[in-house]
């Protein structure tokens, strides 16, 4: 096959396929074990500075953000972010100290909310490296191309772009069609977290709803550390397995995380919490802000139960309920700013 | 009655959608246009987002394309994979798309302002855009229009439109019979000819004279036959303010 070009961005946890296949033999147990442990422990036990990792979910729904509090507490450095739409998870760990560089398809936004001050100020100001640029298709498919044991996975996109430009793809004359085509190298995060809405403690998974890059991605990562708003019995599972969409053998830990996705919509049980965001998007203006926030909800809190505390406990994550039901109508603090 | 211009930028851009195609939506203002054109004209517009959401009813503007109003009552809660996959299979009609800046062949940059190493600004990047402007059969962007917006050159070019002209596209391995629609601005509406690739000038919002417009495109904007845009109606505007976006989230009070 005849390389047509190559980008320039970094390549960054592509694997040759049978060292990955030999991470696959040696690392992950076949066995129905009992995975459950608490966030402190997996954190401890399967991040380490420097790594490269991703978040499941979409930067903002279905993140596990026990876990993104825990490592900012266990003061995890110089990690690599999967920017796989990262949005309110990236903005925090850059916040946090944690990340310092980003693989990047989509970060220092926060959608509809508008850009994010301190993901913004961090990669404007060099502090945050951006490390490659991709689309969001291509992020998925690098996740894909690990998933299934292959070197790079085609797709028809980012071509004659500065996008591919900056990303560590190259573009190739296929073979069959003769024509141009993008070969994305296989990405494979060396842990990623992914918030589910109820497993086994085996860590066979539920997703109600979209499941976004997750099932890619779980096959993917080297370690998969699994957060959960509920921990179920066994026969849940099995009396619907089409429904398991990340299986046991591929999981590395599970941790019962009820709420865990706040201040992040979980699809079915609550909304975004749309005043803590604010909050969050207010004081992370400046970098003492960002401190005052972290101090508080963060260094401030024992554990992920004390912070649900904090931003108003049970009485709150029912108006979030309701929200998410409709049955309350959306408040948005944030859109009144300059209006 | 009276209207402000992101409202007239939602109007236009819903009645530009046709019913019983298929659209691949990003954050924002092309949301409230999907909505209203699906309340209105375009029932049957089938409604895709990125992170799996496929035919859903939207009951009320999601924050996020990936929250969980992107999926209520939808026939489908699938993945990015299902989703890219249905694009580049050639079921996404239109790719529906904000920026910050555009060129006359309408690429697309979301990704940075100055230079990429050492931005002035740092905006989001990619995201699906890139996705949907190679895989959709057409696309549709939504932004304002002004010199340092509408320029000859892109401080980076995020989305390909029809990159450097006719047969660039092809030429760069996309797929063939793609490429940019239509541009809706608060100026007017502006689509692309069908030789050079070069942005065409097709219709102008009321009170906007093609002055107007000219003056706040940094590149030189092609004439075609221009129409007048018909204001905003009162349903149109109804179904906005109080059933799209009742808080103003997106339309302002």
């Amino acid at each position: 096959m005849k390389v047509l070009a190559e980008g320039e961005g970094e390549r960054l946890a592509w694997m040759h396929p049978d060292e990955a296949r030999r991470w696959m033999r040696d690392n992950k147990s076949r066995a129905l074990v009992d995975r459950r442990m608490d966030i402190s422990e997996a954190v401890r036990r399967f991040t380490r500075d420097g790594e490269y990792f991703a978040m499941g979910g979409f930067g903002h729904i279905r993140v596990s953000m026990n876990a993104i509090y825990e490592m900012i507490r266990q003061k995890r450095r110089n990690l690599i972010m999967a920017g796989k739409t990262s949005v309110h998870d990236v903005d925090i760990l850059i916040g946090g100290g944690v990340v310092d560089r980003i693989d990047c398809a989509y970060a220092h936004g926060h959608e509809l909310r508008g850009l994010s001050p301190c993901g913004r100020r961090a990669t404007e100001s060099g502090r945050v490296k951006i490390v490659g640029e991709l689309s969001n298709a291509a992020f998925q498919w690098r996740f894909k191309a690990a998933a299934m044991g292959l070197p790079w996975y085609p797709a028809r996109v980012m071509m004659g772009t500065d996008t591919f430009r900056y990303s560590s793809a190259m573009i190739v004359e296929d073979p069959f069609t003769g024509s141009p085509i993008t070969l994305l190298p296989a990405c494979y995060p060396d842990f990623a977290f992914i918030h589910v809405h109820r497993c086994d403690r085996y860590g066979n998974c539920q997703i109600d709803g979209t499941t976004i890059e997750d099932v890619d991605l779980a096959r993917a990562a080297k370690r998969l550390i699994i957060t959960t708003e509920e921990i179920v019995d066994d026969d849940v599972i099995t009396s619907e397995p089409g429904r398991t969409v990340i299986p046991h053998f591929i999981v590395d830990a599970v941790v019962e995380s009820p709420n865990g996705s706040h201040p992040g919509n979980m699809p079915g049980l609550y909304y975004s919490d749309e005043a803590h965001m604010t909050e969050w998007l207010r004081l992370s203006r400046s970098d003492e802000g960002v401190k005052e926030y972290m101090d508080k909800y963060v260094y401030g809190v024992e554990d992920f139960d004390e912070y649900l505390g904090l931003i108003g406990g049970e009485e709150r994550m029912e108006y979030l309920a309701k929200l998410e039901r409709l049955e309350v109508p959306l408040d948005a603090p944030w859109s009144r700013r300059g209006k | 009655m009276s209207y402000n211009t992101t409202e007239l930028m939602a109007c236009v851009a819903s009645r530009v959608l046709e019913n019983g195609k298929s659209i691949f939506v990003g954050t924002g203002l092309p949301i409230i246009a999907t909505m209203l054109a699906q309340r209105l004209h375009a029932p049957d517009l089938l409604v895709v987002f990125e992170a799996g959401g496929i035919g859903p009813k939207l009951p009320t503007i999601p924050i996020s394309v990936g929250d969980s109003r992107t999926f209520h009552k939808a026939v489908m809660a699938a993945s990015m994979d299902y989703t890219m996959g249905m694009a580049q299979a050639g079921l996404v009609d239109y790719g529906f798309l904000g920026a910050a800046q555009i060129d006359k062949y309408g690429n697309l940059n979301t990704t940075v302002i100055g230079d990429h190493d050492l931005p002035k600004v740092r905006l989001p990047g990619s995201g699906g855009a890139n996705d949907l402007g190679s895989l959709c059969h057409q696309t549709i962007t939504l932004m304002r229009q002004d010199k340092r917006r509408f320029m000859e050159k892109l401080d980076y070019l995020t989305t390909p439109g029809f990159l450097t002209g006719p047969g660039a596209r092809e030429a760069a391995g996309l797929p063939t019979e793609t490429g940019p629609y239509r541009v809706i601005t608060q100026l007017g509406v502006m689509g692309f000819d069908k030789e050079t690739k070069e942005m065409t000038l097709l219709q102008l919002h009321p009170g906007v004279t093609v002055d107007d417009v000219m003056e706040n495109t940094g590149f030189e904007l092609l004439l075609g036959e221009v129409k007048e845009t018909d204001a905003p109606t009162i349903e149109e505007l109804k179904l906005l303010r109080e059933e799209i976006d009742p808080s103003g989230i997106v339309i302002g009070k």
